[in-house]
């Protein structure tokens, strides 16, 4: 009896209760919680017909906010027929899609678990059946070191940087929305966004914007993305204000500093 | 110091130039000038010796910058631009980055350089303006030091407006939409600006010329001015022991302040090559050349243009049409923001120190300044215009700060109307509050003492800390506290007729202010200030009946 109100009071006990507790909690949910992974994966293990199987999945995660024939449900989503396959890989590799909870804009997040190449291909396959719409570009349209970097780069300036910022950091938009920095985004996601315009981006189609223009102006992308930086910290790339803020914060503290410093040593009487 | 020691090269030149200049009799009196010991004195040389910075990788710039909106094709060594149209201006600061030797360092030690001579002008100027060191006889130097922050900035506008990139062009359009918004000569201004329809072929030359030549110019003129007249009128000092209106305390010139002077510059040059070398700034080959269809988002000026850029975003979208729709536009959405907030602050600085007299009636020379707090008023409004300024700044950045918080960037500029008309009134009450909350500490201190922390036991059981007596230099610093003058006859209590300056409506007005405005607000001597007379527990520490001790 004594032994156990010693343990209780040891300083390490709360901590383990809580650890305890914690471990507690998280074993029940993964318990309780939907277990559709299994159930996914054998959908995707299957080598049935992909617009079959495609559908199958789009009736599991995605219509209830879609439609169970990808009609759109008022207040909740759009119909999706014409978007393309393009848009679903677009959407759901970037994890955008299934949204977790609406927002002013779905944000690009970790793909759901039953996310794979197999079953990016079914869903994309149900939903270019249903009415056409762009298609997924092949890899070599989408092949950075076969375009022209600076041509990317005129054609980046002039149709991109008004939302993504001068080299891709990303920018905010009104009412909440903003685009997304094109850092994490692959070249063949950058190409999708351009082709089916997701959110707020609006559509470059094949006539304003050739697809070679495209894949040069995802090697200027993905080539200053990658560019380290000549004059040092690149301070987040975002211009002067992150500038301004080291000047007064980093320049004028140490200055500060160094005067007072200075000023601190009395001089000897001699 | 017998003259047997002195070599002879250095006594034959110094007795040389002594007798022909006169120089001996100047140096004794001017090596022996004292400067004060505070830190805070130091912050106005900053801005000096970024200046002498900004001057030296200035000339270096110069070398290889062209100043012309030729059209080139870019053939440098940077990748992604190579084979891309732009003016001659942009590939040569291109050229200066990555094909001339050292002289990507030299522009970001220039640019950084140049964000710190506007903020040591702006921390100095605050030094100046809290401690009321601006009053008389240091009017005229305060207004050369309000020309020279208004220099500074049409410095850096014309300087970053040169590599001719995209981001410094949305600051040129800004400028020209200013420009044309003037009323009547509006379009005139800008034609004679830019030699034409924007951009044109000019501008770019004619900021140059003004860049190097005219505004730094008179920014060394107004420099030189500004050191004289302080070397003349000698320092102001903080109050403290043995610091009179009639003496400075401090190091001599020589050799001590010319040492920490020395030392500073060392400081201030090693900061500035620190930030040139680690942190990139304005890396304008990402930004590509200037075209005026473009624009990124996330465009800002630098820092100290970022209160203005606040202002138009902030701005609602007023227009006023004149006589119809023939007649003419006054665009109060590009006018309001470009011109009353530099207004208010600007005219507000330099008009400061003629309204403050004027209202207090002080004709007095000060040489020992003010503690911020012993002033309320003036702490307060000073407050006030940093808060309104402030709020500026960061609306300057709203895209930035909704980025990065994730709130509406709608909401970020609803919330900044309401704050910048509400916020500084905000700041004035709270800091007036504060500065009179420790005037009373101030007061308590020299009425009671400080906390000892030897706690006393009395014969009878009670408890007491007991209080000693502030450090000399503390209390003499406090002492130094002086009332804010007020007018004779604007006092409330005042019986009878006033004076003859104070009829009318505006001299009541004056005398109104004047009666808020001085006067001792918490007497130094009066016990605790606060009303309830003379405590027990005083100096000493003698207590006895049944008050507790509180402090």
């Amino acid at each position: 009896m004594n032994r156990i109100t010693a343990g209780r009071r040891h300083p390490l006990a709360r901590y383990a209760v809580l650890l305890l507790a914690l471990g507690l909690l998280g074993f029940t949910y993964t318990l309780a919680a939907p277990t559709s992974e299994r159930a996914d994966a054998a959908i995707a293990s299957g080598k049935a017909d992909d617009v079959a199987e495609g559908k199958k999945l789009f009736e599991q995660s995605c219509s209830s906010c879609h439609g169970l024939n990808a009609e759109g449900v008022e207040d909740r989503g759009p119909g999706l027929v014409g978007v393309g396959a393009a848009s679903v890989d677009f959407q759901v590799s970037s994890g955008r899609m299934p949204l977790s909870n609406p927002g002013a804009q779905a944000p690009r997040k970790q793909p759901a678990p039953w996310v794979n190449d197999d079953t990016v291909r079914q869903l994309a396959a149900y939903i270019q059946s249903l009415g056409g719409g762009p298609t997924i570009p092949t890899a070599e349209q989408v092949d950075a070191s076969k375009g022209d970097k600076a041509k990317g780069g005129e054609l980046f300036r002039a149709n991109c940087i008004q939302c993504h910022n001068f080299t891709g950091e990303g920018g905010a938009l009104t009412q909440g929305k903003y685009a997304p920095p094109l850092y994490p985004a692959s070249e063949r996601q950058i190409y999708e966004a351009m082709i089916t315009g997701p959110q707020a981006m609006p559509v470059f189609n094949d006539s304003i914007i050739t697809p070679e223009q495209k894949r040069d102006m995802i090697a200027y992308i993905v080539g200053v993305r990658e560019q380290k930086d000549p004059g040092g910290a690149d301070l987040g790339r975002i211009g002067p204000v992150t500038e301004g803020l080291v000047a007064w914060i980093v320049g004028l503290s140490l200055l500060s500093l160094a005067a007072i410093w200075i000023t601190a040593k009395r001089r000897q009487a001699q | 110091m017998s003259t047997g020691t002195v070599p002879k090269p250095i006594a034959g030149t110094s007795s040389f130039l002594d007798d022909r200049l006169g120089a001996g009799n100047f140096m004794r009196r001017n090596l022996r000038k004292v400067f004060p010991d505070h830190w805070s004195f130091l912050l106005g040389e900053i801005a000096l010796y970024s200046f002498i910075v900004l001057l030296l990788t200035g000339t270096f710039l110069t070398f290889f910058f062209k100043p012309s909106m030729e059209h080139v094709i870019y053939e440098g060594s940077y990748a992604p631009l190579q084979g891309i149209g732009m003016s001659a201006a942009y590939a040569s600061t291109l050229e200066i980055s990555f094909d001339v030797r050292g002289g990507l360092l030299m522009r970001q030690m220039h640019h950084w350089a140049a964000l710190l001579f506007v903020a040591g002008m702006m921390v100095h100027m605050l030094r100046v303006f809290f401690t009321g060191a601006y009053r008389k006889p240091r009017e005229l130097n305060w207004l050369i030091g309000v020309g020279l922050l208004t220099l500074a900035l049409l410095e850096g506008l014309t300087g970053y407006s040169l590599p001719d990139d995209l981001l410094s062009g949305a600051g040129l359009r800004i400028t020209e939409g200013v420009a044309i918004s003037l009323p009547l000569v509006g379009t005139w201004i800008t034609f004679f600006l830019f030699g034409g329809e924007y951009p044109g072929e000019d501008v770019i030359s004619r900021f140059y010329s003004l860049h190097i030549l005219l505004i730094p110019g008179i920014l060394l003129g107004l420099i030189s001015a500004h050191m004289i007249l302080m070397w003349v009128q000698k320092h102001t000092q903080m109050p403290g022991k043995g610091r009179t209106n009639k003496n400075v305390v401090g190091a001599p010139f020589y050799p001590a302040f010319m040492a920490k002077a020395g030392a500073y510059f060392m400081f201030t040059f090693g900061v500035i090559a620190l930030l040139g070398t680690f942190a990139q700034i304005n890396p304008i080959w990402l930004f590509g050349p200037y075209t005026p269809a473009d624009i990124s988002a996330g465009s800002q000026p630098d820092f100290y243009m970022g209160f203005l850029e606040g202002a138009l975003r902030l701005m609602p979208s007023w227009e006023v049409n004149l006589f119809g729709q023939g007649g003419g536009t006054l665009p109060l959405s590009v006018l309001i923001p470009a011109l009353v907030p530099m207004g208010i602050i600007m005219t507000g600085l330099a008009v400061y120190p003629f309204a403050e007299r004027w209202i207090t009636g002080d004709n007095r020379e000060h040489h020992v300044v003010d503690r911020p707090r012993n002033n309320p008023h003036r702490t307060a409004i000073g407050i006030s215009a940093m808060t309104f300024y402030g709020v500026l700044w960061l609306l300057g950045a709203n895209d930035e700060l909704s980025w990065v918080l994730h709130v509406s960037l709608n909401w970020t500029t609803y919330v900044g109307r309401v704050l910048v008309f509400v916020a500084p009134v905000i700041a004035y009450v709270v800091t007036y509050r504060i500065c009179l909350g420790l005037q009373r500490k101030d007061a308590a201190i020299i009425g009671h003492g400080v906390e000892s922390g030897v706690i006393k036991r009395l014969p009878h059981g009670e408890y007491i800390e007991v209080h000693v007596p502030p450090a000399q230099d503390i209390e003499a610093h406090m002492r130094g506290k002086e009332a804010v003058p007020t007018l004779p006859g604007a006092g409330n209590g005042s019986d009878g007729v006033p004076p003859k300056a104070l009829r009318g409506p505006i001299g009541r007005l004056r005398a109104k202010m004047s009666a808020a405005y001085g006067g001792e607000k918490i007497p130094l001597d009066d016990g605790h200030g606060d009303g309830h007379g003379h405590d027990d527990h005083a100096a000493v520490g003698a207590g006895g009946d049944d008050k507790p001790a509180v402090h």
